[in-house]
């Protein structure tokens, strides 16, 4: 028996679960899909704040957090789109606190709030470093509330559409009992993540981030835009990219060479500051992020997630030492293309969150904006989803059969090592679609992308289990990071201009 | 270094190369390079996501913050339905987040909180709903419907919030298979990755129920036991 919902929500981070919630207080009827659980989408791993002019921490005003975010964004963001976000993020904050969100607070009773880079104030608000962790919980404590039905584990195969090209559903892998699921819905809201990990180990983000609602909204049809725009995050632990905040130099952190020199302003926007750390690292120097100056008392208040990861992987306390870093892949401002009502190119498919592209990010994501993104478009996506499911009654989903791309991945040969070739599609993309990019290495990372496509069935997974089989949910989760490549390289070639965090030489 | 991993056919033992790596990078190690068949699950790589938790000579942990020692014996969480290998069901323990009504009932905008105020349920906060803590708990591991620690920790978060304007109404969602049946034996705090006391906020749930005269319903129930004042009942 297939489900069936007024709207259909695929992932449960920060964007689905605000849309979850808005979707249903519109009257709809709500099923969320995860292919992990709620509370570990990468939402949970974001640090530093989220943005909005509230003043708290000096004199600020919306005007200038709206000039903040268009300077970023290099010309390529949405200046309409930026100031519905930069408007709506007061509220945003009101609605985080009135549901019960942790903030960290000021004496005098106020949100308490810090600077991020690119900001002309301090205007990040902030719950310790763990505020993404913090929203999170919150909302998903809401949808409890609002007796959401959440699915978990469920891993998104294809987005299906009716006879009119209308999506109306979705099919889903059980990871757990290995049964392919239909879901049928009026609308379907998409919010499953950026594609940060086709950088694979060069990446701040959750296994997870594989893109693959990306890769099979495109699949559908669905439009992506600047997909080329990728931020590589400034102070990534270089054994092994877990990321050091950015609100560490927000508290005043330098960034050091091995001759213990600042050779770069610390607050400068992200595709700035990874650049010099770059060119200092390609000249042969180690690069470090210096926070000993803070004070012991400061980070355990202020920074208490940087001391304990900097401890266990890197086997030094940031509050005597210096933290080898380097930049590496954190967040992907591209995405599938949505208007300002969040609805992408396909008739009953909206998106929010880093899946989407609202062009309010452009060429390069300010600090802060991403969780202050997920919570205004994550409303505005469930609304409009909502409100379009009830103009729109359910239609018959074509292909609601249980035959999908695993009965296809069956038959390959599996001769070649997919882990390999993941590995080493990540490194090339680090060296060849990274920080600094040229032609002809773009060049040659579409041509490897392109063989690897070519003979994908020599590649193959070895499990045959239909239970819990998370060799094959690895090997899907690469085969949409390699449609995803494919069109990140593409998007990069065919800018030939350097634009924020697309660098071409 | 040697490690044995309890997989669905019994222990297997594996020989890892790396050296001062993490559990979970050993795992990602011998799933890619010797057992594509090995079953785990993981995300965040550092310490937020709750998905990692597994035991290691029986004591809960995240497999991404534990350094591993050869000899080590890892095996699944306890309590909970093993779906495959290190790989259980948490359904289960998530859902008494709902039973328990683990949110903010009725919100008093007026009271805004001060620093000192935003102090008082941060650790609570901290939660990341690995359910170790569940694996640890000995009431648990004995009747399924008890509420359990996180989702005690997540009610006491809500209800010490100076925002909360109902802090009965949450208190009486916690006495039935709740605060009373917890023997504060304190194993919950000891696996807590995020340094938790769900024991110590059990205790503060059973102080503000007292002050809303709810009662502990194993106290003086018994014949011949004793009343609240110490004598003994007939």
């Amino acid at each position: 028996m297939n489900k069936k919902c007024d709207v259909l929500i695929i992932g449960a981070g920060g964007a689905g679960l605000t849309a979850a919630l808005n979707a249903k207080e519109s009257g709809a009827d709500v099923i969320v899909l995860t292919k992990e659980y709620p509370t570990r989408s990468q939402t949970c791993m974001a640090q530093g704040g989220i943005n909005a002019a509230l003043g708290n921490a000096g004199e600020d005003s919306v005007e200038d957090h709206i000039a903040n975010t268009l300077k970023s964004a290099h010309g390529e963001a949405d200046p309409e789109a930026i100031r519905f976000m930069c408007e709506s993020a007061p509220k945003a904050i009101e609605w985080l606190d009135s549901i019960g969100v942790c903030f960290s607070r000021t004496q005098d009773a106020k949100v308490a709030q810090r600077a991020l880079g690119g900001a002309s104030a301090s205007r990040a608000c902030y719950a310790q470093d763990y505020t993404g962790l913090k929203i999170l919980h919150t909302i998903y404590d809401r949808c409890l509330e609002a007796d959401i039905e959440i699915q978990n584990e469920k891993y998104l195969l294809e987005i299906l559409k009716d006879e009119n090209d209308g999506v109306c559903g979705a099919k889903v892998l059980d990871i757990r009992s290995g049964e392919v699921e239909i879901y049928e819905a009026n609308a379907v809201v998409l919010a499953s993540g950026g594609y940060s990990r086709i950088y694979d180990k060069n990446s701040t983000n959750s296994t997870a981030s594989t893109g693959d609602g990306i890769a099979t909204a495109a699949r559908a049809g669905a439009e992506l835009i600047d997909m080329e725009f990728v931020q590589f995050h400034p102070t990534g632990l270089k054994s092994c990219s877990i990321l050091i905040s950015e609100s560490a130099r927000g508290e005043g952190g330098y960034i050091l060479n091995s001759k213990g020199e600042r050779f770069t302003k610390e607050l400068a926007p992200r595709d700035v500051l990874s650049r010099a750390i770059d060119a200092e690292i390609k000249k042969g120097e180690d690069v470090f992020l210096d926070i000993r100056h803070l004070g012991e008392k400061l980070i355990d208040e202020g920074l208490p997630q940087e001391r304990k990861l900097a401890k266990l992987y890197e086997n030094l306390d940031p509050v005597h030492e210096l933290m080898p870093i380097k930049p590496v892949a954190h967040y992907t401002m591209g995405g599938v293309r949505v208007d300002n009502k969040s609805a992408t190119s396909l008739k009953g498919l909206f998106a929010c969150g880093e899946c989407a592209n609202h062009r309010v990010h452009g060429a390069n994501r300010l600090g802060g904006n991403s969780l202050l993104e997920i919570v205004v478009f994550g409303k505005e996506a469930g609304v409009n989803a909502a409100l379009y499911a009830k103009e729109n009654g359910r239609t018959i989903p074509l292909n609601a059969d249980i035959t999908s791309v695993i009965d296809e991945i069956k038959t390959y040969e599996n001769v070649l090592d997919f882990y390999a070739k993941r590995e080493h599609i990540g490194d090339l993309f680090y060296k060849n679609v990274g920080i600094v990019r040229t032609k002809e290495e773009l060049k040659v990372a579409l041509q490897e992308v392109q063989d690897i496509k070519a003979n994908i069935s020599k590649l193959g997974v070895s499990d045959i289990s239909k239970v819990y089989n998370t060799n094959l949910i690895e090997f899907l989760e690469f085969k949409n990071s390699l449609d995803v490549c494919e069109v990140v390289v593409k998007s990069a070639l065919a800018r030939e201009v350097s634009c924020g965090a697309h660098y071409i030489v | 270094m040697k490690i044995s991993i309890k997989k669905d056919t019994g222990f297997v033992e594996y020989e890892s190369i790396l050296v001062d790596a993490t559990l979970l990078e050993v795992l990602n190690d011998i799933k890619q390079t010797k057992d594509n068949t090995l079953a785990f699950s993981s995300g965040c790589r550092s310490s937020v996501c709750g998905s990692c938790s597994m035991r290691v000579n029986e004591v809960e942990v995240l497999a991404c913050s534990y350094k591993i020692q050869d000899g080590d014996r890892v095996e699944p969480l306890n309590n909970m339905e093993v779906v495959r290998d290190l790989v259980v069901d948490m359904d289960k323990a998530y859902s008494f987040n709902k039973t328990a009504k683990a949110w903010l009932s009725k919100v008093a905008l007026s009271n805004t909180l001060d620093a000192n105020d935003a102090k008082i349920n941060e650790v609570q906060s901290d939660c990341i709903l690995c359910s170790s803590c569940y694996s640890a708990c000995p009431v648990y591991a004995v009747n399924g419907d008890f509420l359990g620690p996180f989702a005690l920790t997540r009610v006491w978060k809500y209800a010490s919030d100076k925002r909360e304007d109902d802090v009965q109404g949450k208190m009486s969602d916690v006495q039935t298979k709740g605060i009373w049946d917890c023997t504060l034996c304190d194993n919950c705090s000891v696996v807590c990755p995020q340094n938790i006391s769900s024991k110590a906020d059990i205790e503060m749930l059973r102080m503000k129920s007292a002050q809303f005269g709810f009662m502990d319903p194993n106290f003086g129930s018994f014949d011949g036991g004793f009343g609240f004042d110490g004598s003994p009942q007939f």
